[in-house]
């Protein structure tokens, strides 16, 4: 293998144990669910509006609802049957979202799908023409943000992207959703790719990729030598590195500024899950309806990968990996850094759910809050350059406008702060809760200006 | 059936540092010192460090219990550093009762009084220390003979330190070319032969402690590293300028408790500065001023106070000294 210069961002970060417990496992067809509950939002923007009625028939594939105003995503039905019911259903987040319940019969696809295994490399349609198909297929980004993609495709006016930074980083301990697709569909992949530059009009795209998947670096780096512009980058295992604002400065040196968009340093970051469905989108005519999740954790019985058609209940895909371990204590949706705990196994999986963590009871609880003993490493390992000590202390104090000062809404929630504490102090709560209060602050701002 | 599941925010897992761990790397850091300490001081040097932990480790109990009543903090592992420290500090022939009120003031003024750990500005190892220091000036300056090889160069330090004799010599107008003949030269100093206080005499095995905090990534180099080059530069501009007064930069470096100051009482998290370039501030600081105090001052030596002094400083280094934040927009183009 030939020998790589490995690039990482050079502020903060922490290195978490990886546990890539799924990494050999191939990806297999979820066998599918009786019944599925598809919400309404599953991205950030607005819910989408409904255009089926209860007891209406539907097929695979088929719009449900549709996306209200441009920053929102369509949503589609991801098996056949019948609409059993709409209603409020908790999600991730715990909230109720309004949701298609769906009871599937048979699997009958939408005619216009292409369901075939054939690559198709020739991209025949015009930049518009990417851009709306992708919005029609209701893509998101699919590496947990779901931020609409076709809104990131659409450049405001005035600035200029010039590289498309493909993320590939993973770098959430235990998830291996993306390191599979890359192995096993890496050619759709690079004509996903092409897919995105010609809709961003840029000539250089770079695949982040970090070198504990040398499989993946070897395999993509042999097929981008035939693409026009297309190189992998390998990075050194650092967490947050998927950050967008972390995988841009790695790549390219260039810092996103405070409160900017990555466009404004000319780079456009997508997810390889994002990629590989807008080829299927745009070659295959499919739309968002089903995502690879990786099953994981150190209890469970066959570490797996699936793919998941959206509104499968998270229980039904623990059943696939062998059971719900006896000594569960914990299940997270996304990873063991960012995702979020569920109280309930009967959640759906949506377009964001990159894995399911089951997290053992021995492992699952917090330990007692210490006193700060100001050792700095939190400040160290931040990779915004925050002092988490130091918004925590204001949000107890509820010093919001402090808090607004010291940056607090650059903080990317990436946990490291937390992680690190030796205290065992809760920092991102408090965090969390600043950037809340500080957020109602500045909408109220806006408000009064208008 | 329905598993009662945990929910908590991210993140869901935690790195391995505690606070226990932490201090328990101080303390195996500091085990090089000790252990050359016993070799030239002897059986003293052993039991008194353990002494003092012992009376830390009882007052800070004893005042969380009965004063505070608040839960007993000890386990934090915090205190066996201070009681070690303190002991570092003081001569190897301290009366006990002594050390016994040294451990009080720490503990009870040092620390507690201020609200415990993290809560403290100045380290309490160092509050100990000076308050002994001012009540027991002659106890505290009478400094035994390290036994062992050499007994020539032993009886020229009996009761003094290499830098007490400096500042002596000095005030009886003797050059310091003159003084320095009759302190260990260099080498035997950077192995702690000489007189002094229990932990600060072996620059060797202080370093070699260095050498282990930095390996276990229980602090970072800027502290101590900036400390020691201003007392070298520092204290090396003045012997320059001018040599029949002032003694050569090493013998800064490998006297007094500068080594211990720097890699062990500056670096205390609690009292230090919370990002890179305060702490080389505060390392500055520290380093002029114990070079000021040490060559004009009253005493003969200046960390102590010197870090006393910055440490007052550190909320104000920690209110202006930002880290550099990601993305920053330049305010002024
Ligand atoms: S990591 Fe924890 S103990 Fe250390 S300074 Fe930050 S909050 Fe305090
Ligand atoms: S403050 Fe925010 S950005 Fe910084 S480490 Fe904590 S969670 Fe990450």
């Amino acid at each position: 293998m030939q020998e790589y210069k490995l690039k990482t961002f050079p502020r903060g970060g922490v290195h978490p144990a990886e546990n890539k417990l799924s990494a050999a496992s191939a990806t297999r067809p979820l066998p599918l669910p009786e019944r599925v509950v598809i919400p309404v939002v599953q991205h950030l923007g607005a819910p989408a509006e409904p255009v089926v009625q209860k007891g209406e028939t539907v097929v695979t594939g088929q719009l449900l609802a549709r996306g209200r105003g441009f920053v929102s995503a369509n949503i589609h039905s991801s098996v056949s049957g019948k609409v059993f019911r709409i209603e409020e259903r908790p999600d991730a987040s715990g909230y109720k979202r309004l949701s298609f319940v769906i009871d599937r019969q048979g699997d009958e696809w939408d005619p216009s799908i292409d369901r075939s295994e054939t690559l198709r490399e020739n991209i025949q349609i015009s930049r518009e023409e990417i851009i709306r198909k992708i919005q029609d297929a209701g893509i998101v980004g699919m590496g947990g943000a779901t931020f609409p993609t076709h809104v990131k495709l659409n450049v405001p006016k005035g600035k200029k992207a010039d590289i498309l930074i493909i993320n590939g980083v993973e770098c959430e301990p235990y998830l291996t959703a993306d390191h599979r697709l890359m192995l096993e569909k890496s050619r759709e992949l690079m004509v996903g790719i092409r897919i995105l530059m010609k809709a961003l009009e840029v000539n250089r795209a770079v695949i982040g990729i970090e070198n504990n998947k040398p499989d993946a670096i070897e395999l993509l780096d042999n097929l981008a030598g035939k693409d026009e512009g297309i190189t992998v980058q390998p990075l050194k295992v650092k967490y947050p590195q998927g950050g967008e604002k972390q995988l841009i400065k790695a790549i390219t040196g260039r810092e996103v500024p405070s409160g900017g968009l990555p466009v404004d340093v000319g780079a456009v970051v997508h997810n390889v899950g994002t990629t590989f469905a807008a080829y299927e989108a745009v070659q295959k005519n499919k739309p968002l309806i089903e995502r690879i999740v990786t099953v994981t954790g150190k209890s469970v019985k066959e570490p797996s990968n699936f793919v998941v058609r959206i509104g499968t209940p998270v229980a039904g895909v623990i059943e696939a990996a062998g059971g719900l371990p006896e000594d569960t204590g914990k299940v997270v949706l996304g990873g063991p850094m960012m995702g979020k705990a569920i109280s309930k196994l009967d959640i759906p999986v949506t377009k964001g759910t990159s894995g399911i963590l089951i997290i053992p009871d021995s492992e699952a609880h917090r330990k007692p809050v210490q006193p700060c003993i100001r050792c700095a490493r939190c400040v160290s390992v931040c990779p915004m350059g925050l002092e988490p000590y130091l918004l925590m202390s204001l949000g107890q104090k509820q010093l919001w406008d402090k808090a607004r000062q010291e940056s607090v809404m650059d903080c990317i929630e990436c946990g490291s702060c937390s992680f690190t504490c030796p205290a065992d102090r809760p920092l991102l709560d408090y965090i969390r809760l600043d950037k809340m209060r500080v957020g109602e602050l500045i909408r109220k701002e806006k408000k009064a200006v208008s | 059936m329905d598993k009662l599941l945990t929910v908590s925010l991210s993140p869901h897992v935690h790195g391995k540092d505690t606070t226990p761990r932490i201090m328990m790397g101080v303390v195996i850091a500091l085990l090089p010192a000790w252990a050359v300490s016993v070799y030239f001081f002897g059986w003293s040097a052993l039991y008194l460090p353990v002494l003092s932990v012992v009376f830390c480790v009882l007052f800070e109990f004893l005042i969380q219990k009965y004063m505070l009543k608040k839960e007993s903090s000890i386990k934090d592992g915090s205190v066996v550093v201070t009681g070690l420290l303190l002991a570092f500090t003081l001569p190897s022939n301290l009366p006990v009762w002594i050390l016994a009120i040294g451990a009080l003031i720490a503990i009870g003024v040092g620390k507690m009084s201020f609200g415990g750990l993290g809560a403290n500005p100045f380290n309490p190892a160092l509050v100990g220390r000076v308050f002994l220091f001012i009540s027991f000036p002659v106890q505290l300056t009478s400094w035994p003979v390290p036994k062992g090889f050499h007994t020539s160069v032993t009886d020229a330090v009996t009761g003094a330190t290499p830098l007490g004799l400096l500042k002596e010599g000095m005030r009886n107008g003797e050059q310091v070319s003159h003084i320095l003949k009759q302190v260990p030269d260099h080498m035997q100093m950077f192995l702690g032969y000489m007189g002094g206080s229990m932990g600060e005499v072996a620059a060797a095995a202080l370093l070699l402690g260095f050498l282990y905090l930095l390996w276990k990534k229980i602090i970072t180099w800027h502290i101590p590293v900036t400390i020691l080059t201003t007392v070298f530069l520092f204290s090396g501009l003045l012997w320059l300028i001018n040599p029949a007064n002032n003694a050569d930069p090493v013998f800064h470096l490998l006297t007094g408790g500068v080594m211990l100051g720097s890699i062990f009482m500056a670096t205390d998290y609690v009292t230090s500065p919370m990002t890179p370039r305060g702490m080389i501030y505060f390392g500055i600081g520290i380093g002029l001023l114990t070079v000021i105090i040490r060559r004009w001052g009253a005493y003969p030596e200046g960390v102590q106070f010197a870090i006393l002094i910055m440490n007052a400083f550190v909320p104000l280094l920690n209110m202006y000294v930002k880290p550099k934040r990601f993305g920053e927009v330049k305010k002024n183009g």
